[in-house]
């Protein structure tokens, strides 16, 4: 079972922030759901290699050349908050 | 002749003969989303003026034709699009207008199509249904009282509805097969690793995959040959290994069929399950010859697709903080007030569900019991299908257990909005190619055919789904074209 603590914590590592009413959704739903996972639990899986990938490939590599890259006021164009040609955030550090 | 009713190809065929032009048949999918876009809700934004001048500019070239030239196509909108905003139906790229354009569309622009617009999804094509769009749901053009499915609902239902003649989709877990199945149309999700992904807007990105959804086989062939390709931009693209063909008219001979028996049973519906039956007789005859196939572990791709998907969706979603576009919320006295009140705003509720779904599977002391196991219940999926094409050289299965649900229907429950997958999600864990075309209907609605490929053999699982589509002969068409008949 998905407890409040558990939903609290979980939203706060995603840095979402979750009401008291959402808080019992989301603990009855990721239950339900986490519950339906445990079907897994009925394997014996001691021996299999996990896949975290179905095409084989390692290491693409490119040829490490200079090429244009964004102009800077493009990569700014979609900020919510920029100024002197950089993002701006609220403050990160307490004063 | 009713224009709504071409396929890409025939389109072709007659532009090429001087019969038809661009401006004409871009001029009737722009009517028919004004006669009845309101109520489908296909589109999220339209580039009638844009259309408009393609159709002309590709009407008035001189020497060869691009081989898609004057195409009208529509393009869901988990696809970049620079100068047109994109927004992944959320609230939280409501104005991103991208830098870059996605390498599917630049390669199909390049080869001469005509953009009408974007689609209608659920948010970051997370949903069955096309529900979970922060701008309202699109609607089934065959009955408007019910789902076109998702998440590339609006790209199916602008195809089923002829505001389209084609149209761009991408499917996870089963998010171009499944509403294709429940629109009526042709849907195919190519070989992991065909298509770039570079500008598809990350769901989870070992699954993801671009595809066609058309009217015809072998407009999703013709769509295939232009989007296949290794991109530098894309380091999990590779080479098509074959030149993809537009398959020929002929029929099943010898093609050995296996019929999934794990996936007859469980959950699907009783009308569904006789529409593939009949279906299945009818390859036969067409001299298929079909056996009983088996996917031990079929049963348990859908919980571990519920670990791995949202574990790579919680990670890929991290972008979308604030800071370097989309929304953001003001009022946040410090920056991580400011990250959770942009992301709480920002996401609907589904989406929040998945991120937190795979936070918490990756979080420490869960990782090896939720996201370790599940990624070895992928090797044994994988392992199965291995197994099976060793007998047999495609499988077959209903898309969807059930045909359209009506609106409002399966939002109470997330788990039973997930269950409308369990066919299509073992192909996405397997990477595999597959594709659902039109196998009948049930009380009136569309039921889907999935066949299923081996890696990189589309040209084979194509020509037997056009073998397929000639034996089943399905010709029906939503009643928003039927009713534009002449």
């Amino acid at each position: 079972m998905v407890s409040h603590d558990d939903v609290n914590y979980v939203a706060k590592l995603a840095r979402l922030k979750v009401d008291s009413t959402e808080l019992d959704r989301f603990a009855g739903q990721l239950s339900s759901i986490l519950g339906h996972v445990d079907k897994i639990s009925e394997l014996d899986l001691a021996d299999v290699t996990p896949t975290s990938h179905v095409i084989k490939l390692s290491n693409v590599f490119r040829e490490d050349a200079p090429r244009p890259s964004v102009e800077r006021d493009e990569a700014l164009a979609n900020g919510p908050d920029v100024e002197r040609g950089a993002f701006k955030v609220p403050p990160i550090l307490e004063a | 002749m009713n224009l709504l009713r071409l396929t890409a190809t025939e389109a072709l065929a007659l532009m090429e003969k001087g019969e038809l032009s661009s401006a004409e048949l871009t001029g009737a999918c722009l009517s028919q989303i004004e006669r009845h876009d309101a109520e489908v809700s296909a589109f999220l934004k339209l580039t009638a003026a844009e259309a408009h001048q393609q159709a002309a500019a590709a009407d008035a070239a001189a020497g060869e034709r691009p081989p898609l030239a004057g195409l009208p196509t529509a393009i869901k909108d988990v696809l970049c699009t620079r100068g047109v905003t994109t927004t992944c139906a959320s609230r939280m790229l409501e104005n991103y207008d991208p830098i870059y354009t996605a390498t599917c569309v630049e390669q199909m622009t390049a080869a001469g199509i005509v953009s009408l617009g974007k689609t209608n999804m659920d948010e970051f094509a997370m949903g069955s249904s096309t529900e979970n769009s922060a701008y309202g749901p699109t609607r089934n053009p065959w009955d408007l009282e019910r789902v076109p499915g998702g998440s590339s609902g609006g790209s199916a239902a602008a195809v089923a509805a002829g505001e389209a003649v084609w149209a761009l989709g991408s499917d996870t877990g089963g998010s171009i097969r499944q509403p294709a199945a429940l629109c009526g149309v042709v849907g195919l999700k190519p070989t992991y690793g065909s298509v770039s992904r570079y500008g598809l807007v990350a769901f989870a990105s070992s699954f993801d995959q671009v595809g066609p959804l058309t009217k015809s086989v072998k407009d999703a062939a013709l769509m295939l040959k232009y989007l296949v390709g290794k991109d530098p931009l894309d380091s999990t693209s590779v080479e098509y290994p074959e030149t993809v063909m537009i398959p020929e008219d002929k029929d099943l001979q010898g093609v050995r069929i296996g019929v999934i028996s794990e996936l007859q049973t469980e959950g699907i519906d009783p009308a569904v399950k006789d529409v593939f039956d009949r279906a299945v007789t009818t390859l036969e005859a067409a001299g298929a010859v079909v056996t009983e196939a088996s996917l031990p572990h079929s049963q348990y791709a859908l919980p571990a697709y519920y670990i791995l998907a949202p574990a790579e969706a919680s990670a890929n979603l991290a972008r979308f903080d604030g800071v370097r576009y989309g929304f953001r919320a003001g009022g946040g006295d410090d920056v991580t007030a400011m990250y959770e009140e942009t992301r709480s705003r920002g996401f609907g509720e589904e989406v929040k569900r998945r991120i937190m779904l795979g936070t918490y599977a990756l979080s420490s002391g869960y990782y090896d019991a939720y996201y370790g196991q599940a990624q070895k219940v992928r090797t044994l999926v994988v392992q199965d299908f291995e197994e099976a094409f060793k007998q047999v050289d495609l499988l077959i299965s209903p898309t969807s257990p059930t045909t359209a649900f009506k609106l409002g229907e399966r939002t109470a429950d997330p788990l039973t909005m997930y269950l409308s997958d369990i066919c299509t999600i073992p192909v996405n864990l397997a990477g595999l190619p597959g594709i659902s075309i039109p196998a009948g209907l049930a009380d009136g609605l569309p039921v889907g055919l999935q066949i299923i490929g081996k890696a990189f053999a589309e040209n084979d699982l194509l020509q037997a789904a056009r073998g397929a589509e000639m034996a089943i002969g399905f010709d029906g068409v939503s009643p928003l074209i039927e009713g534009q008949d002449k």
